[in-house]
């Protein structure tokens, strides 16, 4: 068993140690928002915020994130359910296709805002290496810029 | 009052109405004798048709059929429906009616299957009728209510009005009243002039996107049943080799293992708790293959037998030809000839294959993203052995298709796994692993073109021999013509929907048809994907053998083919072709058709050390007739150049010992966003047709950026993908 912070709130999983974060996030918290794409870190389908740095769940496992402030794609709008301003951006620019990617993108897109507020493109370029199939990028960079100025 | 809408007072007035609206509208509800019966949505509301229904507070729910993946079809339909409606926007909803229910009423909803660009182009006629009529009854309830000729009332925005009196009232006060009239016959039903729609040709957006920023979003994958078990598995790595034995005991005390199954001839299957202890106990499964024969075969056996279809003393079959080719090429003043080649490659959506399975002896049920709800719930029909009336499919948004998920491979595995643990709910989840050696690829090929010219560089005859596999051979045998593939020609046919878009004095194309064992599929763009590379970059080097520009070459050939030309000259007037491109930029054209959709695109690329591509900027149009929202055409065609481009720079699957090498997305890769150049679209629908939009623009991606490479290089590339060529992203 493993005590987990998810979103602000403390749950007990009962899982194996080395169990990645994204399944216990999955199948025993329930928070379906975050995506399995590869299971090899390679997509970020799954990505999350770990003390405020993405993180591609998948490779990361459920002991390694005792003790740390997790927030999946469920956490990140306010308390008040305000959307963050980057799902504000990804609606207003119409950004996602089939959308199965989106909440990965959309947590990497926020934790690079974090860091960088006003991302150049080249900042994008170097950051943001989610896979699409769908191939939203062209939209991806224009909300990111939109939230950017938001 | 409107003599073609009267109250539905008897059976007969009923099924006379129903069916004077067409096979795709008609209802054909038993219904009691004598009295006027509404059918009611699962919240009570009633439908107006199958199409709509409205609720009390003016909510519309709109029905869809078709499948969402991304592509904005949901959306699009939505639109169609709306404007016919004269509905308020603002108020629409979308709910997906399901394959049983669709068969239970004479398929109401008519075609479910979401593939070839279809979801729109062939259903635009009957939803639209579906909306007016749903209108035309609205608006008679109104004035039954009224008691004033219907032709004093009008309908906009959700709203009806009396003109003379300036009575309003709206949707939902009328809607049951509506419910319980006749619909129209047909022959009243008058569709709006496109130019003058309000809703649809607009770019409104998408209904879906909310959820999707949330992980609010049901995708298959995250079913979640009471009672659920999930299952992982593992299919025969060599297609078409057997199940030998598999050991059982070995994983049966690991922790949440339920049980082991056989699914079928290949594959076995764990079930257990958690995906996550299924999947880590059927790694340590103990599994014994039967491999069987096409263990031997590889990429480059594969190569070898392609290659000698070439020859044309081997049989093939002819799909376009005008003339006699070869006669002309035999005394040609000049010889033009390369061959060409395009590899298997995997749609790898970024949502695994998956399906959620329920079995009793009474009932059988799944929860999958569908490409065809019909394909899925026969599927479900024959693994589960159940009649129509006792099965079910549930469709739930796609995280992706491009033409996998019209499959149903997984959705009967899952059918099979659940119908050997009767009463429990079944979540059959692919690995990416699975996913990427058990896809049904695009198909291999290869291409000879020869080109004659007279002895004053005048193009006389083009010979195109493609060697490969037929994807209509093993996913659609009866769709073969005297055995035949038409579908091999896409985009070189001699008319239609896949029309070549030049004139040659003499043309000969034909397929010397050869399948490996690999399971060919549907995958985006399908064969347009390598004719448009072969047709397009062969042109562009006959252009150059005489010195000719690329655009003037083609011009000259197409003067028969003004919409194929239409795009061409709209993509070189947006990228500036008649001037010069920036120092260090050299640009690449081409053009073709696909799924009645006229296409062109032009690339800006530089290129770094002989072998590096930037991809500065794309143009490309697209007439495909009418347009329902112009931002998702635009959206299709940007994501497009994103499938087309991966394809072009990495998409590769290796054969070896008979399976597929590639096993994720280390080694079969896909674009990211530093890669993606700006994409330009222009659109020009020349209306009265209805072509298709998800998939013929992927087709000039390749061809553009590969002639811009020669164009840098001088170097003229003939195999995909550029990676096996040592070329890569800058």
């Amino acid at each position: 068993m493993a005590n987990l912070t998810i979103n602000g709130k403390s749950i007990n999983v009962e899982v194996e140690d080395d169990t990645p974060l994204l399944w216990a996030i999955r199948e025993n918290v329930g928070l379906t928002g975050t995506k399995y794409g590869c299971g090899i870190a390679q997509c970020g389908a799954c990505t999350i915020h770990i003390d405020g740095v993405a993180m591609r769940s998948c490779g990361v496992t459920v002991s390694e994130a005792v003790g740390k402030q997790i927030t999946t794609i469920e956490g990140l709008a306010a308390s008040d359910g305000a959307l963050h301003k980057v799902q504000q951006a990804w609606i207003k620019n119409d950004v996602p296709q089939c959308g199965y990617c989106q909440t990965g993108m959309i947590m990497a897109v926020a934790a690079l805002l974090k860091d960088k507020p006003k991302p150049t493109d080249k900042d994008i370029d170097e950051t943001i290496t989610n896979i699409c199939r769908c191939g939203t990028f062209q939209q991806v960079r224009e909300a990111i810029h939109a939230a950017a100025n938001a | 009052m409107n003599k073609h809408i009267t109250p539905a007072l008897s059976r007969r007035a009923f099924v006379i109405g129903t069916a004077a609206a067409g096979a795709g509208l008609a209802v054909g509800l038993d219904i009691p004798f004598g009295g006027p019966t509404v059918v009611r949505a699962a919240d009570g509301s009633p439908e107006v048709n199958v199409w709509v229904v409205i609720r009390p507070d003016d909510t519309v729910v709109i029905r869809i059929a078709r499948s969402e993946m991304g592509q904005g079809t949901l959306t699009g339909l939505a639109q169609l429906v709306a404007e016919e409606l004269e509905c308020d926007w603002s108020k629409v909803t979308t709910e997906y009616p399901t394959p049983g229910q669709s068969v239970a009423r004479k398929r109401a909803w008519g075609d479910f299957s979401t593939g070839g660009s279809r979801g729109i182009r062939t259903s635009q006629d009957y939803v639209r009728k579906g909306g007016a009529t749903a209108r035309m009854m609205l608006v008679q309830a109104a004035a039954n209510e009224w008691t004033v000729p219907v032709s004093e009332c009008t309908a906009a925005n959700s709203t009806i009005t009396h003109t003379p009196s300036g009575k309003k009232t709206t949707y939902g006060k009328v809607v049951e009243a509506a419910a319980k009239l006749s619909p129209p016959a047909d022959a009243d039903v008058k569709l709006k002039d496109p130019k003058d729609w309000k809703i649809a040709g607009k770019s409104v957006l998408r209904l879906d996107t909310a959820d999707k920023t949330t992980g609010k979003m049901m995708y298959g994958i995250d079913v979640k049943l009471p009672g659920m078990l999930n299952a992982a598995l593992k299919d025969c790595p060599v297609f078409g080799g057997k199940l030998k034995s598999y050991d059982e005991a070995k994983v049966m005390g690991m922790k949440g293992v339920k049980k082991v199954v056989r699914v079928n001839d290949s594959t076995v299957a764990v079930v257990a708790d958690t995906w996550w202890h299924a999947k880590t106990a059927l790694d340590a499964l103990p599994i014994v293959w039967d491999e069987g024969e096409n263990a031997k075969v590889s990429s480059e056996s594969i190569a070898k037998w392609l290659t000698e279809g070439l020859d044309n003393s081997q049989p093939a079959f002819i799909g376009n030809q005008n003339g006699d080719a070869k006669a002309a090429i035999a005394g040609a003043a000049k010889k033009i000839e390369a061959v060409y080649n395009y590899p298997y490659q995997n749609h790898a959506a970024m949502e695994p294959l998956n399906a959620t399975a329920l079995y009793t002896p009474d009932k059988c049920e799944v929860w999958t993203g569908t490409q065809n709800g019909e394909a899925a719930f026969a599927a479900v029909m024959e693994t589960s052995g159940l009649p129509a009336d006792k099965c079910e499919v549930h469709k739930l948004i796609l995280g992706g298709g491009f033409g996998r998920r019209g499959m149903t491979d997984y959705v009967r595995q899952a059918v099979s796994i659940a119908k050997q643990m009767p009463g429990t709910p079944i979540k059959l989840l692919w690995s990416r692993e699975d996913d990427m050696q058990h896809g049904t690829y695009h198909p291999v090929t290869q291409c000879k073109l020869t080109g004659a010219f007279d002895k004053d560089n005048n193009l006389t005859a083009l010979h195109v021999r493609i060697s490969g596999q037929s994807i209509l051979f093993t996913v659609r045998p009866a769709a073969l013509v005297n055995g035949m593939d038409t579908a091999a020609f896409q985009g070189l046919a001699p008319t239609g929907d896949w029309a070549i878009g030049y004139s040659f004095p003499n043309l000969l194309v034909e397929h010397s048809m050869r399948n490996p064992h690999v399971p060919p599929g549907f995958w985006r763009g399908v064969n347009v994907n390598q004719n448009a590379i072969y047709l397009e970059c062969f042109i562009d080097e006959l252009a150059h053998s005489v010195g000719e520009d690329p655009v003037a070459f083609r011009r000259k050939l197409m003067g028969k083919h003004p919409k194929h030309l239409a795009v061409l000259n709209a993509v070189a007037e947006k990228v500036g072709w008649d001037k010069p491109p920036p120092k260090g930029v050299y640009r690449g054209i081409c053009q073709h058709m696909g799924y009645g959709s006229y296409v062109a695109g032009a690339a800006e690329i530089s290129v770094t050390d002989g072998n590096k591509i930037k991809v500065h900027r794309i143009v490309a149009s697209t007439d495909p007739g009418h347009v329902v929202n112009p931002a998702q055409i635009e959206r299709q065609i940007a994501g497009s150049f994103v499938y087309g481009l991966s394809a072009l720079f990495y998409g590769n699957c290796t054969v070896k010992d008979g399976r597929i090498e590639q096993s994720n997305f280390d080694t079969y890769n896909s674009m990211r966003i530093a890669e993606m150049p700006k994409v330009e679209s222009v659109i020009v629908p020349s209306g009265g047709f209805w072509g298709g939009v998800g998939e013929p623009t992927i087709c000039v991606a390749a061809p553009a950026v590969l002639n811009a490479y020669f164009a840098a290089t001088g170097k003229r590339i003939r195999s995909v993908p550029l990676k096996d060529q040592d070329i890569s992203f800058a």
